[in-house]
């Protein structure tokens, strides 16, 4: 299916990333010659093949139920763009 | 102190062991090289000389005590997708600009323990996107055989280190190629490790169910030395497998007599470049006059194999990259746009065009309406990518293959149109997705002095025949001890 | 005028008691400082992995036996990708088209009814709760905890075969009973450890099709769900009788004025884009797991109150409210196994004691031990009662000397001086006083006027402050009555 300037528009929406009217015709036009490569795989009837989602041919793993981290709150905020000292601190949400 | 930074691990390690050299000596050695040659080549994002320093002493310290492994005091670099506590780790984007690794990831944590001597976080394309490493928000490396060219990508910056001798082995990742390729373009030895052998724990992740954390060296050996240090099940890692980690060195006995090797025809069709046909073809018989035997075989699904990756990886990166949203670290732009300017400006302003790209086609694959024409299609035709392999595998011990179609191009040359770029992973993407071990080594010299790599692909943890193969190779050969002027 | 049925469907979010989170080890405790049960991962650092707590599956798969589910040997997890502060990795983890639990039912009966309704669920699936979004008033800004992100959750979805708001709150209580007699999650609505989501439509009675759904959010009290839901079929039953039509949309419940509001904002226009976790393999739940847990399942609600009924032949209704919070049935049993009296204890315990629990908001947490009165103290109470030494109005007035305190009744009794007075002659005497100079009342009740003996004991009450043994009073005074 082509991918037109609305289909971009969409998507930069949904991948929150702000585009130019110039980078929306070229990822059209990118986005677009891509998609058409890809659709190679239509060719092929994959009616019953299996879907992979995993290449490991094992189950989940679990870890048991303790308490293993320490509090170290300092060290994980000090990478943050802005805090109040306790919290990540955002532009207002508005519900 | 030009041998020095020639050492082979097994080398430095006499030495070391010997007490003729220390570790600081030897780390002074690489460093004095990576100032030397880091203007031209842009290799590392950054360098970490007074951690090398430190490490370095604390190495000799247990050299003397007779409390050193194979890797103890020995000069590493790593790609700076990888987190390693007291760096500065940013993936190669402006959006960690000054991300500071809060914590160790486990390769980095085994090298450590080890006593390796990490000299710096290497350049590569960002979020390990791309083949050429022109991607980098931190600049393009430059290929050492040829500074006009690129090094190939994304584990540019860690192939193109060790063939310029700033550090011994380093590190790279690769999830459609990124540690092959490279090594192909820059005439080192790179192993892609099967799916689970490695810990992923720390690693900054591009496509989860590809990624893959792997060891370049100039040789094997080498990288066989970092394998075992890194490889092994990972608690923290829900996708490592925990099936014992052997002792790759003693693996390689230089004996591939009755090694059943299959070509696939769908890797020497046209467009494989001439020069890198004949001097993979070359390679094949070098083994075959070492007692393997060669048969043509089929993959395929081959010329599927890209779209497929495409699909896969842009869909699970559009996932994992929305993490860099502006609120927990990195950078945030658009602070007075309210919530949902604050995320658009800073993942605009924070991503580099590649990644962008490929954001927006994963989440395109993923969105309603397309997801089964896209996603859920690839993941099937995954599946018979890797049927394909199965079956050859049920009667062969290695493939063999190209890495590359063409040995490295120009830098600029391939930038305007990504899928042109792409399309150069075509030999090693499929590995990636079907999991399985690849090895790329050198194997020739193009018309113009550029080197020309192979690969060969094993079965699920059987790097140790893939590494066998290629050490009996490289006895045989010395396209590997060859250096960038 | 065409006459509209509601169609509710339910989805509850229960936080699990575990001691860790579900992919970290975070701890999972509530009232932390904020971000202080914090790591890597659970604030979605580059570079971490989830490991799953086993912890949580076995809590999913108790819930799912306890509530008739079919355990799904083989289920996995995948990632629902949307932006929000509060959640880190820009997407969650939970279990999408393989959930761990599919079907099931929770069985209701409504007050004043006699048969039990039977609620079919659509699945159970397990998921990580995400963080907390508070309003910074100083700065404008919106400020980020991750306490709760990572927190285990089960998401129970019911059908959509809830009819009325009582019906919606009947299933509720019943559920977190059951949640909370299998000790998974402690059922507290104020602190969001139990929440729910209504999807409520309407349509015309006899209909088969569904009508357009409103989601309502933000429900954290029964009777925040009970009255958003009547507020929403009044809602969409005057829009469509004025021939509007529905728009599918979230509401948000407003606490305080009593409406849902529409939150149509652009941050909450999603396309979930969900895929299976690439970080976490399938979950295999062998038969033999299933089996060990179902043979450690602890007696239900609807077991303990058919026992309640057959051992302490008590009325269903009493078995009923005594076991729809198990720390309210432990009490029961506490004290019927100190005093056997199980009516009376009954009585009590949905009286004054429940009036206690609800006016306390006593939460399932605070051990039984602890309440107010303990059971050892009822008990005793009820004992002084039926051995005639306190009457029954007595015994309210010393329950409520016995609140926070270790005091014996009897020694309360004891030094109020309540005792009754059960001695004859001082009785009679009272007796006589008392009649002494009410001939004409005397004549009314020898006339037949029978309620003149109330008036009688009541006077002789008044003379006694209440102690006088009343059984004695009435036999004394009708002989008394009688003669002459």
């Amino acid at each position: 299916m082509p991918i037109t300037r609305d289909d971009v528009r969409h998507v930069a929406l949904l991948a929150r990333l702000e585009i130019t009217e110039n980078e929306e015709q070229e990822l059209a036009a990118q986005l677009d010659q891509i998609i058409a490569y890809v659709e190679v795989l239509e060719k092929l009837d994959t009616e019953d093949v299996e879907p992979t989602s995993y290449i490991t041919p094992m189950e989940t793993p679990f870890r048991e139920d303790v308490v293993s981290t320490t509090p170290d709150t300092e060290r994980w905020l000090a990478n943050a763009p802005a805090t109040d000292g306790r919290h990540f601190r955002v532009p207002k949400i508005i519900e | 102190m030009s041998d020095l930074i020639s050492l082979s691990i097994d080398e430095a390690r006499r030495r070391l062991d010997a007490r003729e050299i220390s570790s600081l000596e030897l780390t002074e050695a690489f460093l004095a090289r990576i100032e030397a040659t880091q203007g031209k080549l842009n290799t590392f994002i950054s360098t970490t000389p007074e951690m090398a320093r430190a490490q370095a002493e604390e190495a000799d310290r247990r050299i003397a005590s007779g409390d050193a492994g194979p890797l103890c005091g020995i000069p590493v670099g790593v790609k700076d997708i990888i987190l390693a506590r007291g760096t500065r780790t940013t993936a190669a984007s402006a959006i960690l600009k000054s991300y500071e690794a809060p914590y160790d990831a486990t390769v980095v944590a085994r090298m450590r323990a080890a006593g390796a001597v990490l000299v710096g976080k290497l350049n590569c394309d960002e979020f390990a996107m791309g083949s050429s490493n022109e991607n980098s928000a931190y600049g393009l490396t430059r290929n050492p055989w040829d500074t006009d060219r690129v090094p190939g990508g994304s584990s540019g910056g860690s192939a193109a280190a060790v063939a310029a001798r700033q550090c011994i082995v380093s590190l790279g990742t690769d999830t459609g190629g990124s540690i092959r390729q490279p090594a192909a373009f820059c005439g080192v030895t790179g192993l892609k490790p099967t799916y689970g052998r490695v810990s992923r724990y720390g690693v900054i992740a591009f496509a989860s169910s590809l990624d893959q954390v792997g060891p370049i060296g100039r040789s094997v050996r080498d990288a066989a030395h970092l394998l075992r240090t890194i490889a092994g099940h990972d608690r923290l890692d829900s996708t490592s497998v925990d099936n014992p980690v052997p002792d790759y060195c003693s693996a390689l006995t230089g004996d591939v007599r009755g090694l059943r090797v299959a070509l696939p025809r769908e890797y020497f069709a046209d467009g494989l470049d001439d020069d890198v046909r004949r001097a993979v073809q070359a390679a094949a018989q070098q083994l075959q006059s070492l007692g393997a035997t060669l048969e043509d075989v089929s993959l395929p699904h081959t010329e599927y194999a890209i779209a497929t990756y495409y699909l896969i990886a842009t869909a699970e990166a559009s996932s994992n990259l929305a993490r860099y949203d502006g609120t927990r670290y990195g950078v945030r732009l658009g602070n007075d746009s309210g919530l949902l300017g604050m995320y658009r400006k800073t993942r605009a302003g924070g991503f580099g065009p590649e990644v962008k790209r490929r954001i927006m086609l994963g989440t395109h694959a993923l969105s309603a309406g397309y997801y089964d024409a896209y996603y859920a299609k690839a993941q099937k035709v995954r599946t018979l990518i890797r049927r394909d392999f199965n079956s050859v595998f049920a009667n062969y011990d290695l493939i063999l293959a190209p890495t590359t179609p063409t040995p490295a191009f120009k830098i600029g040359e391939k930038t305007d149109d990504p899928l042109q770029m792409y399309l150069t992973d075509i030999f090693t993407i499929s590995a990636n997705l079907a999991g399985l071990p690849g090895l790329a080594l050198p194997c020739g010299s193009s018309a113009d002095g550029l080197p020309i790599g192979f690969q060969l692909i094993g079965k699920p943890f059987d790097e140790e025949t893939v590494l066998r193969a290629g050490d009996a190779y490289q006895r045989d050969t010395d396209w590997h001890t060859r250096l960038p002027q | 005028m065409t006459d509209f049925e509601a169609v509710i469907g339910l989805e509850v979010h229960a936080e699990l008691l575990t001691a860790s989170k579900i992919f970290c080890g975070c701890s999972a405790k509530f009232g932390a400082a904020p971000n202080e049960n914090t790591c890597p991962l659970c604030i979605g650092m580059p570079g971490v992995l989830p490991v799953l707590n086993r912890q949580v599956v076995e809590f999913g798969i108790k819930t799912g036996l306890a509530i008739h589910c079919e355990i799904q040997q083989r289920s996995r997890w995948s990632r629902k990708n949307y932006f929000y502060p509060d959640l880190p990795k820009g997407y969650q983890i939970t279990q999408y088209d393989l959930p761990i639990c599919l079907g099931g039912h929770v069985d209701i009966r409504l007050e004043g009814e006699d048969q039990d309704r039977s609620i079919p669920l659509t699945r159970i699936h397990m998921e990580e709760d995400t963080g907390k979004n508070i309003h910074d008033a100083h700065t404008d800004a919106s400020l980020v905890d991750y306490n709760r992100c990572g927190v285990p959750l089960l998401e129970i979805v019911s059908e959509p075969d809830l009819r009325s708001s009582a019906e919606a709150g009947a299933y509720l209580r019943k559920l977190r009973a059951i949640l909370q007699y299998l000790q998974v999650c402690d059922g507290n609505m104020e602190e969001g450890s139990f929440r729910c989501d209504a999807n409520i439509s309407i349509r015309p009675q006899g209909a088969t099709e569904l009508g357009t759904k409103a989601e309502i959010k933000n429900l954290n009290s029964f009777r925040s769900v009970e009255r958003a839901i009547d507020y929403e079929i009044e809602r969409q039953t005057k829009a469509i009788r004025a021939g509007e039509s529905i728009v599918q949309e979230t509401r948000l419940w407003d606490t305080d004025r009593e409406v849902t509001r529409s939150m149509r904002s652009k941050e909450s226009a999603h396309d979930y884009r969900y895929f299976s976790e690439p970080d976490l393999l399938p979950l295999d739940v062998s038969a033999d797991w299933i089996e060990r847990v179902k043979g450690e399942l602890p007696e239900l609600p609807d077991e303990r109150s058919a026992r309640f009924v057959s051992e302490y032949e008590l009325p269903a209704y009493d078995a009923e409210v005594l076991t729809a919070r198990k720390d309210v049935a432990d009490y029961f049993e506490a004290a019927v196994g100190i005093h056997r009296n199980p009516k009376a204890v009954s009585n009590w315990v949905m009286g004054e004691v429940l009036r206690i629990v609800n006016d306390r908001k006593l939460d399932q947490e605070l051990v039984i031990e602890a309440w107010p009165v303990s059971a050892q103290q009822l008990a005793g109470l009820i004992a002084l009662i039926d051995d005639g030494t306190i009457s029954g109005k007595i015994a309210k007035s010393v329950f409520e000397d016995l609140l926070d305190n270790d005091k014996s009744p009897a020694s309360v009794v004891e030094e109020k001086g309540l005792s009754q007075v059960s001695d004859s002659a001082e009785l009679e005497s009272i007796v006589d006083g008392v009649l002494a100079g009410q001939d004409d009342k005397i004549a009314e009740y020898r006339a037949g006027k029978e309620k003149m003996l109330g008036f009688f004991v009541g006077q002789i009450m008044k003379k006694t402050q209440g102690k006088a043994n009343p059984k004695l009073v009435n036999e004394i005074l009708r002989k008394r009555l009688q003669s002459n």
